[in-house]
Protein backbone atom coordinates (compact mmCIF):
# COMPACT_ATOMS: atom_id res chain seq x y z
CA UNK A 1 0.00 0.00 0.00
CA UNK A 2 1.13 3.21 -0.68
CA UNK A 3 1.07 6.49 1.14
CA UNK A 4 -1.09 8.22 -0.70
CA UNK A 5 -3.59 5.11 -0.60
CA UNK A 6 -2.95 5.12 3.15
CA UNK A 7 -3.23 8.98 3.63
CA UNK A 8 -7.14 8.45 1.06
CA UNK A 9 -7.94 5.43 3.41
CA UNK A 10 -7.57 7.39 6.89
CA UNK A 11 -9.14 10.40 5.23
CA UNK A 12 -12.18 8.04 4.52
CA UNK A 13 -12.59 6.44 7.66
CA UNK A 14 -12.78 9.99 9.50
CA UNK A 15 -15.19 10.93 6.93
CA UNK A 16 -17.21 7.51 7.86
CA UNK A 17 -17.10 8.08 11.76
CA UNK A 18 -18.71 11.83 11.42
CA UNK A 19 -21.17 10.87 9.08
CA UNK A 20 -22.11 7.68 11.28
CA UNK A 21 -23.34 10.35 14.27
CA UNK A 22 -25.94 12.58 11.26
CA UNK A 23 -27.25 9.07 10.19
CA UNK A 24 -28.44 8.46 13.46
CA UNK A 25 -32.34 9.45 12.53
CA UNK A 26 -31.67 8.73 8.93
CA UNK A 27 -34.19 5.89 7.70
CA UNK A 28 -31.54 3.91 5.43
CA UNK A 29 -31.34 1.01 6.65
CA UNK A 30 -27.48 -0.20 7.88
CA UNK A 31 -26.52 -1.86 4.90
CA UNK A 32 -27.47 0.98 2.76
CA UNK A 33 -25.45 2.85 4.63
CA UNK A 34 -22.70 0.86 4.17
CA UNK A 35 -22.93 0.20 0.77
CA UNK A 36 -21.91 3.44 0.16
CA UNK A 37 -18.67 3.57 2.18
CA UNK A 38 -18.01 0.46 0.45
CA UNK A 39 -17.97 2.09 -2.49
CA UNK A 40 -16.22 4.82 -0.93
CA UNK A 41 -13.51 2.75 -0.29
CA UNK A 42 -13.34 0.81 -2.47
CA UNK A 43 -9.82 0.53 -3.51
CA UNK A 44 -8.77 -0.24 0.40
CA UNK A 45 -10.28 -1.98 3.22
CA UNK A 46 -8.76 -0.88 6.71
CA UNK A 47 -8.52 -4.42 7.41
CA UNK A 48 -5.38 -4.29 4.89
CA UNK A 49 -3.65 -3.53 7.83
CA UNK A 50 -4.62 -6.51 9.87
CA UNK A 51 -3.71 -8.79 6.51
CA UNK A 52 -0.07 -7.15 6.42
CA UNK A 53 0.51 -7.26 10.24
CA UNK A 54 -0.61 -11.24 9.78
CA UNK A 55 1.63 -11.97 7.34
CA UNK A 56 4.36 -10.34 9.00
CA UNK A 57 3.86 -12.77 11.92
CA UNK A 58 3.44 -15.94 9.53
CA UNK A 59 7.04 -15.28 8.43
CA UNK A 60 8.55 -14.20 11.56
CA UNK A 61 10.31 -17.23 14.26
CA UNK A 62 8.61 -16.44 17.04
CA UNK A 63 7.88 -18.99 20.09
CA UNK A 64 10.01 -21.03 22.46
CA UNK A 65 10.92 -23.20 19.21
CA UNK A 66 11.80 -19.24 17.37
CA UNK A 67 10.07 -20.83 14.39
CA UNK A 68 8.06 -19.53 11.59
CA UNK A 69 4.45 -20.59 10.24
CA UNK A 70 5.58 -20.80 7.22
CA UNK A 71 5.32 -24.89 7.31
CA UNK A 72 1.92 -24.68 8.60
CA UNK A 73 -0.14 -27.16 6.17
CA UNK A 74 -3.80 -25.30 6.49
CA UNK A 75 -4.84 -28.41 4.35
CA UNK A 76 -3.23 -27.31 1.12
CA UNK A 77 0.65 -28.78 2.03
CA UNK A 78 2.84 -27.24 4.55
CA UNK A 79 3.57 -23.35 3.83
CA UNK A 80 0.73 -22.84 1.25
CA UNK A 81 -1.56 -20.09 2.05
CA UNK A 82 -3.22 -18.97 -1.52
CA UNK A 83 -6.50 -20.53 -1.48
CA UNK A 84 -6.65 -22.51 2.00
CA UNK A 85 -9.47 -20.28 3.34
CA UNK A 86 -11.46 -21.31 0.73
CA UNK A 87 -11.64 -25.06 1.69
CA UNK A 88 -11.46 -24.89 5.61
CA UNK A 89 -12.99 -26.39 7.56
CA UNK A 90 -11.78 -29.71 6.74
CA UNK A 91 -10.32 -33.18 8.53
CA UNK A 92 -6.70 -33.09 9.53
CA UNK A 93 -5.07 -36.37 9.36
CA UNK A 94 -2.28 -35.46 12.29
CA UNK A 95 -4.93 -33.82 14.85
CA UNK A 96 -8.05 -36.62 13.56
CA UNK A 97 -10.10 -33.78 13.92
CA UNK A 98 -12.28 -31.28 11.58
CA UNK A 99 -10.71 -27.64 12.13
CA UNK A 100 -11.74 -24.46 10.83
CA UNK A 101 -8.67 -22.06 10.22
CA UNK A 102 -8.34 -20.29 13.41
CA UNK A 103 -8.19 -23.88 15.34
CA UNK A 104 -5.84 -24.82 12.65
CA UNK A 105 -3.42 -22.24 13.39
CA UNK A 106 -4.26 -22.37 17.06
CA UNK A 107 -2.64 -26.17 16.46
CA UNK A 108 0.61 -24.79 14.05
CA UNK A 109 1.41 -22.15 17.01
CA UNK A 110 1.65 -24.52 19.67
CA UNK A 111 3.27 -27.05 17.45
CA UNK A 112 5.77 -25.35 15.53
CA UNK A 113 6.64 -22.50 17.32
CA UNK A 114 5.87 -24.16 21.62
CA UNK A 115 3.55 -21.00 22.36
CA UNK A 116 1.59 -22.50 25.20
CA UNK A 117 -2.30 -23.06 24.05
CA UNK A 118 -3.78 -20.95 26.79
CA UNK A 119 -1.30 -17.95 25.94
CA UNK A 120 -3.24 -17.79 22.75
CA UNK A 121 -6.75 -19.26 23.81
CA UNK A 122 -6.68 -16.42 26.99
CA UNK A 123 -7.17 -13.41 24.73
CA UNK A 124 -8.11 -14.41 21.13
CA UNK A 125 -9.51 -11.30 19.91
CA UNK A 126 -8.38 -7.95 19.70
CA UNK A 127 -9.09 -4.93 21.70
CA UNK A 128 -8.60 -1.56 21.22
CA UNK A 129 -5.75 -1.92 23.72
CA UNK A 130 -4.04 -4.79 22.15
CA UNK A 131 -4.36 -6.59 19.16
CA UNK A 132 -4.64 -10.21 18.47
CA UNK A 133 -1.81 -12.18 16.49
CA UNK A 134 -4.09 -15.28 15.68
CA UNK A 135 -6.66 -13.33 14.73
CA UNK A 136 -4.24 -11.16 12.83
CA UNK A 137 -2.64 -14.42 11.12
CA UNK A 138 -6.07 -15.35 10.14
CA UNK A 139 -6.77 -11.91 8.53
CA UNK A 140 -3.94 -12.55 6.14
CA UNK A 141 -4.99 -16.00 5.46
CA UNK A 142 -8.31 -15.47 4.27
CA UNK A 143 -6.60 -12.74 2.08
CA UNK A 144 -4.97 -15.10 0.17
CA UNK A 145 -8.16 -16.68 -0.76
CA UNK A 146 -9.92 -13.45 -2.08
CA UNK A 147 -11.99 -14.30 -5.43
CA UNK A 148 -11.44 -18.28 -4.98
CA UNK A 149 -14.34 -20.29 -5.22
CA UNK A 150 -15.36 -21.85 -1.90
CA UNK A 151 -15.22 -25.51 -1.65
CA UNK A 152 -15.59 -26.97 1.77
CA UNK A 153 -15.90 -31.06 1.47
CA UNK A 154 -18.44 -33.13 3.50
CA UNK A 155 -16.71 -36.32 1.41
CA UNK A 156 -14.81 -37.41 5.17
CA UNK A 157 -16.92 -38.96 7.76
CA UNK A 158 -15.47 -36.61 9.98
CA UNK A 159 -16.67 -33.56 7.81
CA UNK A 160 -19.74 -35.02 6.89
CA UNK A 161 -20.83 -35.70 11.45
CA UNK A 162 -19.13 -32.17 12.43
CA UNK A 163 -21.99 -30.59 9.61
CA UNK A 164 -24.40 -32.68 10.51
CA UNK A 165 -23.36 -31.10 14.42
CA UNK A 166 -23.23 -27.68 13.57
CA UNK A 167 -26.98 -27.77 11.57
CA UNK A 168 -27.89 -29.04 14.95
CA UNK A 169 -26.29 -26.36 17.04
CA UNK A 170 -27.60 -23.52 14.33
CA UNK A 171 -31.61 -25.07 15.50
CA UNK A 172 -30.46 -25.46 19.36
CA UNK A 173 -32.72 -23.12 21.35
CA UNK A 174 -31.98 -22.20 24.71
CA UNK A 175 -30.53 -19.86 27.37
CA UNK A 176 -33.17 -17.09 28.78
CA UNK A 177 -34.37 -15.80 25.89
CA UNK A 178 -35.23 -19.26 23.99
CA UNK A 179 -32.90 -18.15 21.16
CA UNK A 180 -31.40 -20.43 18.68
CA UNK A 181 -28.90 -19.12 15.59
CA UNK A 182 -32.48 -19.75 13.51
CA UNK A 183 -34.42 -17.51 15.88
CA UNK A 184 -32.68 -14.25 13.50
CA UNK A 185 -31.23 -16.20 10.74
CA UNK A 186 -33.62 -18.88 9.21
CA UNK A 187 -36.12 -16.17 7.47
CA UNK A 188 -35.49 -13.95 4.74
CA UNK A 189 -36.14 -9.99 4.72
CA UNK A 190 -35.93 -9.64 8.14
CA UNK A 191 -33.77 -7.00 10.38
CA UNK A 192 -33.16 -6.00 13.83
CA UNK A 193 -33.90 -2.58 14.25
CA UNK A 194 -32.05 -1.02 11.19
CA UNK A 195 -29.67 -4.35 10.74
CA UNK A 196 -30.60 -6.86 7.93
CA UNK A 197 -29.92 -10.36 8.45
CA UNK A 198 -28.89 -13.24 6.49
CA UNK A 199 -31.17 -16.30 6.05
CA UNK A 200 -28.54 -19.19 6.15
CA UNK A 201 -31.30 -21.04 4.70
CA UNK A 202 -30.85 -19.43 1.14
CA UNK A 203 -28.26 -19.87 -0.25
CA UNK A 204 -27.56 -16.28 -1.56
CA UNK A 205 -27.76 -15.19 1.84
CA UNK A 206 -25.62 -17.53 3.23
CA UNK A 207 -22.56 -17.18 0.49
CA UNK A 208 -22.56 -13.07 0.71
CA UNK A 209 -22.68 -13.61 4.34
CA UNK A 210 -20.15 -15.98 4.92
CA UNK A 211 -17.86 -15.01 2.30
CA UNK A 212 -17.60 -11.21 3.86
CA UNK A 213 -16.42 -12.66 7.09
CA UNK A 214 -13.85 -12.40 8.51
CA UNK A 215 -13.78 -8.37 8.42
CA UNK A 216 -13.11 -4.72 9.37
CA UNK A 217 -15.78 -3.62 11.64
CA UNK A 218 -16.10 0.35 11.24
CA UNK A 219 -18.33 0.86 14.44
CA UNK A 220 -15.33 -1.06 16.29
CA UNK A 221 -12.20 0.03 14.44
CA UNK A 222 -10.89 -3.38 14.48
CA UNK A 223 -10.37 -6.79 11.86
CA UNK A 224 -12.68 -9.50 13.68
CA UNK A 225 -12.25 -12.75 12.63
CA UNK A 226 -14.96 -15.64 12.55
CA UNK A 227 -14.92 -17.30 15.64
CA UNK A 228 -14.97 -13.54 17.04
CA UNK A 229 -18.40 -13.30 14.68
CA UNK A 230 -19.66 -16.65 16.60
CA UNK A 231 -18.62 -15.19 19.88
CA UNK A 232 -20.63 -11.83 19.42
CA UNK A 233 -23.86 -13.93 17.69
CA UNK A 234 -23.83 -16.01 20.83
CA UNK A 235 -23.65 -13.13 23.07
CA UNK A 236 -26.98 -11.25 22.20
CA UNK A 237 -28.35 -14.89 21.51
CA UNK A 238 -27.61 -14.37 25.34
CA UNK A 239 -25.98 -17.95 25.38
CA UNK A 240 -22.72 -18.25 27.88
CA UNK A 241 -19.41 -17.83 26.20
CA UNK A 242 -18.20 -20.65 23.38
CA UNK A 243 -14.88 -21.94 24.10
CA UNK A 244 -12.44 -20.75 21.64
CA UNK A 245 -11.22 -22.93 18.55
CA UNK A 246 -13.77 -25.80 20.45
CA UNK A 247 -16.24 -28.41 18.55
CA UNK A 248 -19.09 -26.62 18.31
CA UNK A 249 -17.85 -23.58 17.13
CA UNK A 250 -15.89 -25.36 14.56
CA UNK A 251 -18.97 -27.89 13.77
CA UNK A 252 -21.08 -24.32 13.04
CA UNK A 253 -18.76 -22.95 10.94
CA UNK A 254 -18.70 -26.22 9.05
CA UNK A 255 -22.18 -25.94 8.41
CA UNK A 256 -22.36 -22.30 7.44
CA UNK A 257 -19.49 -22.53 5.39
CA UNK A 258 -21.06 -25.59 3.64
CA UNK A 259 -24.12 -23.35 2.75
CA UNK A 260 -22.17 -20.53 1.48
CA UNK A 261 -20.06 -23.21 -1.11
CA UNK A 262 -20.10 -22.03 -4.93
CA UNK A 263 -19.39 -18.22 -3.53
CA UNK A 264 -16.16 -16.85 -4.63
CA UNK A 265 -14.63 -15.97 -1.65
CA UNK A 266 -15.11 -12.12 -0.74
CA UNK A 267 -12.73 -11.27 2.16
CA UNK A 268 -11.47 -9.74 4.50
CA UNK A 269 -14.85 -7.95 4.60
CA UNK A 270 -15.88 -4.33 5.75
CA UNK A 271 -19.05 -4.05 7.63
CA UNK A 272 -20.88 -1.85 10.07
CA UNK B 1 -20.17 -66.06 -12.71
CA UNK B 2 -22.55 -65.37 -15.90
CA UNK B 3 -23.59 -61.81 -16.43
CA UNK B 4 -27.22 -62.64 -14.85
CA UNK B 5 -25.98 -63.73 -11.08
CA UNK B 6 -23.40 -61.08 -11.31
CA UNK B 7 -26.76 -58.46 -11.66
CA UNK B 8 -28.54 -60.41 -9.31
CA UNK B 9 -25.91 -60.09 -6.85
CA UNK B 10 -25.37 -56.21 -7.38
CA UNK B 11 -28.93 -56.16 -6.95
CA UNK B 12 -28.94 -57.57 -3.77
CA UNK B 13 -26.19 -55.53 -2.21
CA UNK B 14 -27.89 -52.57 -3.51
CA UNK B 15 -31.77 -53.20 -1.82
CA UNK B 16 -29.45 -54.56 1.39
CA UNK B 17 -27.71 -51.05 1.45
CA UNK B 18 -30.53 -48.89 1.35
CA UNK B 19 -32.30 -51.20 4.28
CA UNK B 20 -29.12 -50.59 5.42
CA UNK B 21 -28.91 -46.69 4.76
CA UNK B 22 -32.71 -46.55 6.40
CA UNK B 23 -32.44 -48.05 9.67
CA UNK B 24 -28.81 -46.40 10.23
CA UNK B 25 -30.32 -43.23 8.98
CA UNK B 26 -32.77 -42.75 12.59
CA UNK B 27 -29.86 -44.65 14.05
CA UNK B 28 -27.30 -41.91 13.47
CA UNK B 29 -29.49 -39.23 14.00
CA UNK B 30 -29.82 -40.01 17.43
CA UNK B 31 -26.04 -40.69 17.63
CA UNK B 32 -26.05 -37.27 16.38
CA UNK B 33 -28.58 -35.58 18.55
CA UNK B 34 -26.84 -37.00 21.58
CA UNK B 35 -23.05 -35.89 20.48
CA UNK B 36 -24.83 -32.31 19.69
CA UNK B 37 -26.06 -32.04 23.39
CA UNK B 38 -22.37 -33.62 24.40
CA UNK B 39 -20.74 -30.87 22.66
CA UNK B 40 -22.97 -28.19 24.08
CA UNK B 41 -22.30 -28.59 27.52
CA UNK B 42 -18.62 -29.42 26.90
CA UNK B 43 -17.65 -26.42 24.97
CA UNK B 44 -19.76 -23.54 26.69
CA UNK B 45 -18.54 -21.58 29.78
CA UNK B 46 -19.73 -19.17 31.91
CA UNK B 47 -18.89 -15.55 31.25
CA UNK B 48 -20.32 -12.85 33.72
CA UNK B 49 -23.83 -12.64 34.37
CA UNK B 50 -24.03 -16.15 31.64
CA UNK B 51 -23.99 -19.09 33.06
CA UNK B 52 -22.56 -22.22 31.26
CA UNK B 53 -25.81 -23.89 32.57
CA UNK B 54 -27.86 -21.57 30.46
CA UNK B 55 -27.56 -24.47 27.30
CA UNK B 56 -29.59 -26.71 29.54
CA UNK B 57 -33.08 -26.72 27.54
CA UNK B 58 -36.47 -27.00 29.06
CA UNK B 59 -39.07 -29.54 27.95
CA UNK B 60 -40.67 -26.61 25.49
CA UNK B 61 -36.81 -25.55 23.74
CA UNK B 62 -35.79 -29.45 23.33
CA UNK B 63 -39.19 -29.93 21.52
CA UNK B 64 -39.22 -26.69 19.78
CA UNK B 65 -34.97 -27.29 18.21
CA UNK B 66 -35.86 -30.89 17.36
CA UNK B 67 -38.64 -30.14 15.34
CA UNK B 68 -37.70 -26.62 14.03
CA UNK B 69 -40.16 -24.97 15.21
CA UNK B 70 -42.78 -27.07 13.57
CA UNK B 71 -43.93 -29.13 15.89
CA UNK B 72 -46.66 -31.90 15.66
CA UNK B 73 -50.07 -30.27 16.77
CA UNK B 74 -50.85 -32.75 19.86
CA UNK B 75 -47.37 -31.89 20.86
CA UNK B 76 -48.02 -28.07 20.47
CA UNK B 77 -51.19 -27.87 22.11
CA UNK B 78 -50.03 -29.99 25.37
CA UNK B 79 -46.81 -27.68 25.27
CA UNK B 80 -48.76 -24.77 25.51
CA UNK B 81 -51.18 -25.53 28.17
CA UNK B 82 -48.11 -26.65 29.82
CA UNK B 83 -46.62 -22.75 29.63
CA UNK B 84 -50.33 -20.98 29.94
CA UNK B 85 -50.83 -23.17 33.77
CA UNK B 86 -47.58 -21.59 34.64
CA UNK B 87 -48.21 -17.73 33.93
CA UNK B 88 -48.63 -15.66 36.82
CA UNK B 89 -51.83 -13.31 36.63
CA UNK B 90 -51.34 -10.08 38.66
CA UNK B 91 -52.69 -10.26 42.29
CA UNK B 92 -54.27 -6.87 41.90
CA UNK B 93 -56.49 -8.07 38.87
CA UNK B 94 -55.07 -4.73 37.10
CA UNK B 95 -53.48 -5.38 33.66
CA UNK B 96 -52.30 -1.87 32.54
CA UNK B 97 -49.46 0.20 33.99
CA UNK B 98 -47.79 3.22 32.31
CA UNK B 99 -46.78 3.84 28.41
CA UNK B 100 -44.61 6.70 29.06
CA UNK B 101 -42.25 3.72 31.27
CA UNK B 102 -43.35 0.93 28.87
CA UNK B 103 -42.15 2.98 25.61
CA UNK B 104 -38.77 3.16 27.76
CA UNK B 105 -38.40 -0.30 28.55
CA UNK B 106 -39.68 -1.21 24.94
CA UNK B 107 -36.58 0.83 23.90
CA UNK B 108 -33.92 -0.33 25.61
CA UNK B 109 -32.53 -3.96 23.96
CA UNK B 110 -30.15 -4.42 26.99
CA UNK B 111 -30.06 -7.27 29.32
CA UNK B 112 -28.96 -10.95 30.02
CA UNK B 113 -25.62 -11.09 27.93
CA UNK B 114 -22.61 -11.59 29.63
CA UNK B 115 -21.48 -8.10 28.71
CA UNK B 116 -24.59 -6.95 30.79
CA UNK B 117 -24.34 -6.43 34.57
CA UNK B 118 -25.95 -8.42 37.63
CA UNK B 119 -27.84 -4.50 38.68
CA UNK B 120 -28.46 -3.54 35.16
CA UNK B 121 -32.31 -4.15 34.15
CA UNK B 122 -32.76 -6.04 31.15
CA UNK B 123 -35.10 -3.88 28.97
CA UNK B 124 -38.16 -5.11 26.76
CA UNK B 125 -36.28 -5.41 23.60
CA UNK B 126 -39.36 -4.56 21.76
CA UNK B 127 -38.45 -2.44 19.39
CA UNK B 128 -35.49 -4.79 18.42
CA UNK B 129 -38.39 -6.61 16.21
CA UNK B 130 -41.55 -4.80 16.50
CA UNK B 131 -42.76 -1.74 14.89
CA UNK B 132 -44.99 -0.23 17.74
CA UNK B 133 -44.66 3.96 18.06
CA UNK B 134 -45.30 5.89 14.91
CA UNK B 135 -42.44 8.05 15.64
CA UNK B 136 -39.44 5.55 15.60
CA UNK B 137 -38.50 4.52 12.42
CA UNK B 138 -35.29 2.17 13.56
CA UNK B 139 -37.99 -0.85 14.43
CA UNK B 140 -36.56 -4.49 13.35
CA UNK B 141 -39.12 -6.47 11.56
CA UNK B 142 -38.60 -10.42 13.12
CA UNK B 143 -41.90 -9.97 14.58
CA UNK B 144 -45.24 -8.15 13.34
CA UNK B 145 -45.69 -4.45 13.39
CA UNK B 146 -47.70 -3.37 16.45
CA UNK B 147 -48.74 0.24 15.74
CA UNK B 148 -52.03 0.54 16.01
CA UNK B 149 -52.48 -2.28 18.32
CA UNK B 150 -54.72 -0.59 20.77
CA UNK B 151 -56.87 1.19 18.20
CA UNK B 152 -57.65 -2.11 16.24
CA UNK B 153 -58.88 -3.56 19.76
CA UNK B 154 -59.58 -1.14 22.42
CA UNK B 155 -58.99 -1.57 25.98
CA UNK B 156 -61.71 -4.50 27.58
CA UNK B 157 -60.58 -6.37 29.99
CA UNK B 158 -60.07 -9.79 28.16
CA UNK B 159 -57.97 -7.48 25.58
CA UNK B 160 -55.61 -6.52 28.48
CA UNK B 161 -55.12 -9.66 29.96
CA UNK B 162 -54.40 -11.20 26.29
CA UNK B 163 -51.58 -8.86 26.02
CA UNK B 164 -50.34 -9.13 29.84
CA UNK B 165 -50.08 -13.01 28.85
CA UNK B 166 -48.23 -12.59 25.70
CA UNK B 167 -45.74 -10.54 26.94
CA UNK B 168 -45.94 -13.18 30.40
CA UNK B 169 -45.22 -16.35 28.18
CA UNK B 170 -45.90 -16.04 24.20
CA UNK B 171 -45.03 -20.00 24.12
CA UNK B 172 -48.70 -20.20 26.40
CA UNK B 173 -49.96 -19.21 22.97
CA UNK B 174 -47.64 -20.38 20.04
CA UNK B 175 -44.95 -23.21 21.12
CA UNK B 176 -42.54 -22.23 19.01
CA UNK B 177 -43.03 -18.06 18.91
CA UNK B 178 -39.95 -16.43 18.19
CA UNK B 179 -40.61 -14.25 21.03
CA UNK B 180 -38.82 -14.78 24.48
CA UNK B 181 -40.73 -16.01 27.46
CA UNK B 182 -40.16 -11.94 29.71
CA UNK B 183 -42.94 -12.74 32.74
CA UNK B 184 -41.90 -16.92 32.46
CA UNK B 185 -38.17 -16.55 32.15
CA UNK B 186 -37.84 -13.67 34.67
CA UNK B 187 -36.92 -10.94 32.62
CA UNK B 188 -39.16 -8.15 33.26
CA UNK B 189 -41.40 -8.00 36.65
CA UNK B 190 -45.31 -7.65 36.85
CA UNK B 191 -44.67 -4.00 36.80
CA UNK B 192 -43.17 -3.31 34.15
CA UNK B 193 -44.98 -6.14 32.24
CA UNK B 194 -47.78 -4.00 33.01
CA UNK B 195 -46.16 -0.68 31.46
CA UNK B 196 -45.63 -2.35 28.37
CA UNK B 197 -49.65 -3.28 28.20
CA UNK B 198 -50.05 0.30 28.66
CA UNK B 199 -47.72 0.90 25.88
CA UNK B 200 -49.81 -0.96 23.24
CA UNK B 201 -53.12 -0.42 24.56
CA UNK B 202 -53.04 3.10 26.55
CA UNK B 203 -55.02 5.09 24.05
CA UNK B 204 -52.88 7.98 24.80
CA UNK B 205 -49.99 5.64 23.71
CA UNK B 206 -47.90 7.01 20.35
CA UNK B 207 -48.53 3.45 19.51
CA UNK B 208 -51.92 4.13 18.79
CA UNK B 209 -51.82 7.56 17.46
CA UNK B 210 -54.52 10.29 16.84
CA UNK B 211 -53.81 11.70 13.81
CA UNK B 212 -54.95 9.45 10.52
CA UNK B 213 -51.61 9.60 8.52
CA UNK B 214 -49.84 7.56 11.00
CA UNK B 215 -52.81 5.59 12.02
CA UNK B 216 -53.01 4.21 8.39
CA UNK B 217 -50.07 3.12 8.12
Amino acid sequence: MNTSRLTRMILVLALAASGAAQAADDSASDSDKIEAYREMISDGNPAEFDEMRGEELWKKPAGPKNASLEKCDLGKGAGVVKGAYASLPRYFKDTKKVQDLESRLLTCMTTLQGIPEADITAKPFASDKKPSDISSLATYVVGQSKGIKMTVSTKHPKEKEAYEIGKRIFNYRAGPYDFACSTCHATSDVRIRMQDLPNFNVKADAQSAYSSWPAYRVSQGLTRSFQWRLNDCFRQQRFPEPKFASEATVALTMYLAVSANGADYAGPGLKR
Amino acid sequence: MNAKQLFGIAVSVCLASVTFSAQAGSKDDKKLDAKTTEIIKRDFRDKGIAKADRVNQDELQAACSKYLDDVPDKLKGKLEAAQAKEIKWPADGKYMGDWKAGEKLAQSGRGMTWSDKPEDTPGGNCYNCHRLSAKEIAYGTIGPSLLNYGKKRGTKEEVQRSVYGHIYNAKAYNACANMPRFGHMGILTEAQIKDLVALLLDPESPVNPKDASAAAK
